[in-house]
């Protein structure tokens, strides 16, 4: 008998070793739904995958009475313009300093103790300052986002670009490397796989920090929708809304492994499972 | 030849913070030499070649490259071979090979483009081929063999024809059948190219057979109730009679039977 850390799972059953937990969660709601709506047809605490269905349907193809948008894509959209333009900023942002602290002693100095008091503030606490600052509208959230993710991120690609192996810094400046050649051509290829790593880990705060800040103060947006239609107990629409949200985030997820994967093969060749 | 040594220490001495790791260092190597160094761990081999490198400074004592006092900063005059760590895991084979190039020729963009870039890459393709990676020129590090990566690295680090060349432990990990196909290789180069070379090793053998002149390192004075009061020097400087030295006045004939 093999040692049960040697024991791997093979193409197939890894696969179903991990749609048996989806399949278990889906048997028991559609058990519980189904007593439910057995003893009061119009419960609306857990509505039958028809209803859910249903309604998910009509948000995505029906125009809004009151604004002519199909709810669904123009929440869709809102929202994840808000993501993106939130975690693009943070992930330039920790780039350029990552790269200036982990390459120069001079900056690192300077930055740390500052980046390390900001990322021990709680983003969600000065939420109000946001909204004060910059209005209701989509700088208030975008900032949010970047406010949350930032210093994560910083803290994170400072830290593995203190990692490269102080033999490489000094192999590439007997190769004739200038302080610029260094960031450019050792630090910051090193680092793109990172950042890729630390924004996926930082995707989930990212999309908390997002429907907060929607369910406070918007007009359209995933996360305003569900805080909305809360009021009128509406399951059949929040429980597809996150099932949405959740495959959104999977599939940005999946999207940046997939981009590291092909451009940074190097670096993920001592992962155990690709 | 010209009169002043390739390399001259006078009096150096290293220590970290009191603990004196090397001392009365007073040596004069001339280009060509084959330098291999040898002692117990710890007592400062790396800390030396440190010190040649210049990323550590001498605590006292001075040391002169050609006369003139060694930068404290690391440069293309001084090559160097780690153990590990010494190719860059994010570039192939290839592109290892170019990027001393692109670092001389494209200050801003340290990458080369069109007519330039092709033709560092066939020179890097040839130095390639002669270290014995002509199959494996796309392959990145992850992708070769230990003894592969350690080839890719001398390579590299003779992009820029550095006067001295560093080796600290460089085959160390190697088994020993390609550690001899090593031996072969940089003996080879050694000659082909008059480089002057400082090796550490931990093998006393491979210390005999590739050096010009086996350095041991020691302690000279100890002090039983301290024991780190004292720091390392050289206790001897052998010189190996079986080895000549490259230089470039040896007629080739000779070069080309002692690779063979
Ligand atoms: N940065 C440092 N700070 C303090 N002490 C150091 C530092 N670097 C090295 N030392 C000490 O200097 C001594 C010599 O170290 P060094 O690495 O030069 O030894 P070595 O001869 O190369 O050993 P080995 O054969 O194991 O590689 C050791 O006692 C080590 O603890
Ligand atoms: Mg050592």
């Amino acid at each position: 008998m093999k040692r049960l850390v040697n024991l791997k799972p093979r193409p197939a059953t890894r696969w179903l070793l991990g749609a048996l937990p989806f399949a278990l969660l889906a048997l028991l709601y559609l058990g519980l739904s189904s007593q439910r709506l057995a003893d009061n047809p119009s419960d609306r605490l857990l509505p039958s995958p028809a209803t859910m269905a249903e309604s998910f349907l009509r948000l995505a193809s029906e125009p809004s009475a009151r604004t002519g948008a199909r709810l669904l894509w123009s929440d869709t959209f809102a929202s994840l313009e808000r993501l993106f333009a939130g975690v693009a900023i943070s992930a330039v942002l920790a780039l350029v300093i990552g790269l200036a602290c982990g390459a120069l002693p001079l900056v690192r100095a300077k930055l740390s103790p500052l980046v390390t008091v900001v990322s021990l503030i709680p983003p969600m606490a000065i939420l109000p300052i946001l909204f004060i600052a910059f209005g209701t509208d989509e700088l208030a959230k975008v900032a949010l986002i970047v406010i949350g993710v930032t210093p994560f991120l910083i803290r994170d690609l400072q830290g593995h670009a203190l990692r490269v192996p102080a033999e490489q810094w000094v192999k590439a400046q007997t190769l004739g490397a200038s302080s610029w050649q260094l960031i450019l051509r050792l630090l910051l290829p090193q680092l793109m796989p990172r950042l890729i790593s630390s924004v996926r880990l930082a995707l989930g705060s990212a999309w908390l920090f997002l429907i907060a800040a929607e369910a406070i103060a918007a007009q359209e947006g995933l996360g305003y929708r569900i805080f909305l239609v809360r009021r009128y107990l509406a399951m059949d629409v929040i429980l597809p809304y996150v099932a949405w949200i959740t495959l959104l985030a999977f599939l940005i997820d999946q999207a940046l492994a997939w981009i590291s994967r092909r451009g940074f093969p190097w670096f993920h060749a001592e992962e155990k499972d690709a | 030849m010209s009169q002043t040594p390739l390399l001259l220490a006078r009096g150096v001495e290293k220590r970290y913070g009191d603990v004196p790791v090397l001392e009365r260092l007073d040596f004069r190597v001339d280009a060509g030499e084959f330098v291999t160094l040898v002692g117990a761990s710890g007592c400062g081999k790396t800390t030396l070649l440190k010190m040649l490198l210049g990323t550590e400074r001498p605590s006292r004592g001075e040391l002169l490259l050609e006369g003139a006092p060694l930068p404290d900063e690391p440069g293309v005059d001084r090559g160097v071979v780690f153990q590990r760590y010494s190719v860059f895991p994010h570039l192939t084979a290839l592109d290892n090979l170019v990027l001393a190039e692109e670092f001389a020729l494209a200050p801003l963009t340290a990458r080369l483009f069109g007519a330039a870039r092709r033709q560092a890459r066939e020179r890097a393709a040839a130095n390639l081929a002669e270290v014995g990676l002509g199959q494996a020129m796309a392959r990145y590090p992850y992708q070769l063999s230990g003894g592969m990566q350690q080839r890719l690295a001398l390579a590299q680090a003779l992009t820029m024809r550095p006067r001295l060349l560093l080796l600290d432990e460089p085959f160390g990990a190697l088994d020993p059948g390609i550690r001899l196909e090593m031996h072969a290789l940089i003996t080879r180069l050694w000659r082909e190219r008059s480089l002057t070379i400082f090796m550490v090793t931990h093998d006393l053998r491979e210390a005999f057979t590739l050096g010009t002149r086996v350095w041991v390192f020691d302690r000279l004075r100890h002090d039983p109730q301290v024991p780190d009061a004292f720091g390392a020097t050289i206790t001897y400087d052998l010189p190996v009679a079986a080895r000549t030295k490259a230089t470039p006045d040896i007629p080739s004939p000779l070069i080309k039977e002692s690779h063979a």
